[in-house]
């Protein structure tokens, strides 16, 4: 469960909100929605604890993430609007290293599947900078194919992909809340989520 | 806590085996400064044995220099940094990770071509091996002391000068010590001693500077 409680941000001399709370039980997914500037990033960095709020606090299992930080960073899985992959290495290394680095155990064959699944056959092999703007989120994407973590915050996860991967991407994420996660969001594009409990939280 | 140290210096050598231009620059600059002393002072042997270890010494530390400022950059710009820092682990070791990989591509070259640079100046085979130890010992401090550098001006314009001049102070003992040791045993002293402060200072900055550098990231990350 996650939950927040009274937050404040201020960025530069403006505040951008104040007195924002929710919560987030298993299986539900929030949606961030507001105009551009209006704190949607802000809100989400905070939440996987990049950002210190100026108020309030956030809660995960009732714990406070700040004094919990390393057992609250092993539920958690964060895909932000930079990719996170290296041009240098092929979609198959960045995979791997990734999963190694948070330490995760992916094995060469799940993340085979999972690169197979985002569209991404037969492309294993070859640099990402060669890779088009689609094709490198979709690489970000894969890690998400294989995460058990409880807790998925996705900042604008729906750029740049084509109306299948979206419809994949929709797909994968309601089989993350069937499976008792929970997911936390902002988009402009409104994509309908087949399951789970769909709350949404309007930034002005 | 191994496991994710072995984990970055083996992601961060493939990414550097993938870009060796940067190694093979730095390692230039490093052969071409030192060379341009025994062109420029002529061929005195006296004088250029008094000059090769504060030359070679202060073009390491400018070598090193070079690739500071992506240490960090690369993984800032591509949102890397941020999944490391979200990483299940504390951020010291995946810095200290770092360090060691850059010591690997950056430090170490310098020190196995520094007793080939050494024969320019004259140096005796028992002051080429100091050099060689002193370059070995110093420059993980210089790597180390260098990250919390390049961890404080992330993101900042202009950064890479502001680095030098935040980093360069920093380097004088390693500077002093590592010249110190060559000097010595010139002149017959022995630079066990100095050998022993380099080693001293290479443990202190490898405990701590990982730990203050990952202080410096997460300010850069809010």
């Amino acid at each position: 469960m996650l939950e927040a409680d009274n937050l404040e941000c201020v960025r530069g001399e403006r505040r951008l909100f104040a007195g924002l709370g929710f919560k987030l039980e298993a299986g539900e997914l929030l949606y961030l929605q507001g105009r551009n500037g209006a704190g949607k990033t802000s809100l989400l960095r905070m939440i996987i604890g990049l950002l210190p709020p100026e108020a309030g606090e956030i809660r995960w299992q009732g714990q406070s993430i700040r004094r919990n930080s390393d057992d609250f960073r092993a539920d958690l899985c964060y895909l932000g609007h930079l990719n996170a992959i290296k041009e240098e290495l092929t979609p198959l290394e960045n995979l791997l290293a990734s999963a190694h680095l948070a330490d995760e155990d992916l094995s060469e064959d799940d993340a085979l599947d999972a690169l197979e699944q985002v569209g991404l056959a037969g492309r294993e092999d070859l640099a990402c900078k060669y890779l088009s703007q689609g094709q490198k989120r979709r690489v970000a994407l894969a890690r998400l194919v294989k995460e058990r973590r409880p807790l998925w915050v996705l900042d604008e996860p729906f750029v740049a992909l084509d109306v299948a991967a979206v419809d994949w991407l929709a797909g994968i994420i309601s089989g993350h809340l069937q499976r008792g996660g929970l997911a936390v969001m902002t988009t402009h594009q409104l994509v309908a989520i087949p399951a789970g409990t769909v709350r949404e939280l309007r930034l002005s | 806590m191994l496991k994710i140290i072995f984990a970055v210096v083996g992601r961060d050598l493939k990414l550097a085996m993938r870009r060796q231009a940067d190694i093979v620059s730095a390692l230039f600059f490093f052969v071409i400064v030192v060379s341009l002393f025994p062109l420029g002072i002529g061929p005195e042997p006296d004088l250029l044995r008094k000059l090769a270890p504060g030359v070679l010494w202060v073009a390491a530390l400018l070598a090193t220099m070079l690739s500071l400022p992506r240490l960090f950059a690369d993984d800032h710009r591509d949102g890397t940094l941020e999944q490391l820092a979200l990483a299940p682990h504390p951020l010291g070791l995946v810095v200290t990770g770092k360090v060691i990989a850059h010591w690997l591509v950056s430090g170490l070259p310098l020190a196995l071509i520094a007793p080939v640079l050494g024969i320019q100046f004259d140096l005796s085979s028992d002051a080429l091996l100091v050099l060689t130890g002193a370059i070995l010992l110093g420059t993980p401090a210089l790597s180390g002391i260098g990250a919390i550098g390049a961890a404080l001006t992330l993101g900042l314009r202009g950064g890479g000068v502001l680095l030098s001049l935040l980093v360069l102070p920093l380097y004088i003992p390693v500077l002093i010590f590592g010249a110190g040791a060559v000097d010595a045993t010139v002149s017959g002293l022995g630079g066990e001693g100095h050998l022993s402060l380099l080693a001293a200072m290479t443990f202190a900055s490898l405990g701590f500077a990982p730990w203050a550098s990952a202080a410096a990231l997460k300010i850069a990350l809010e």
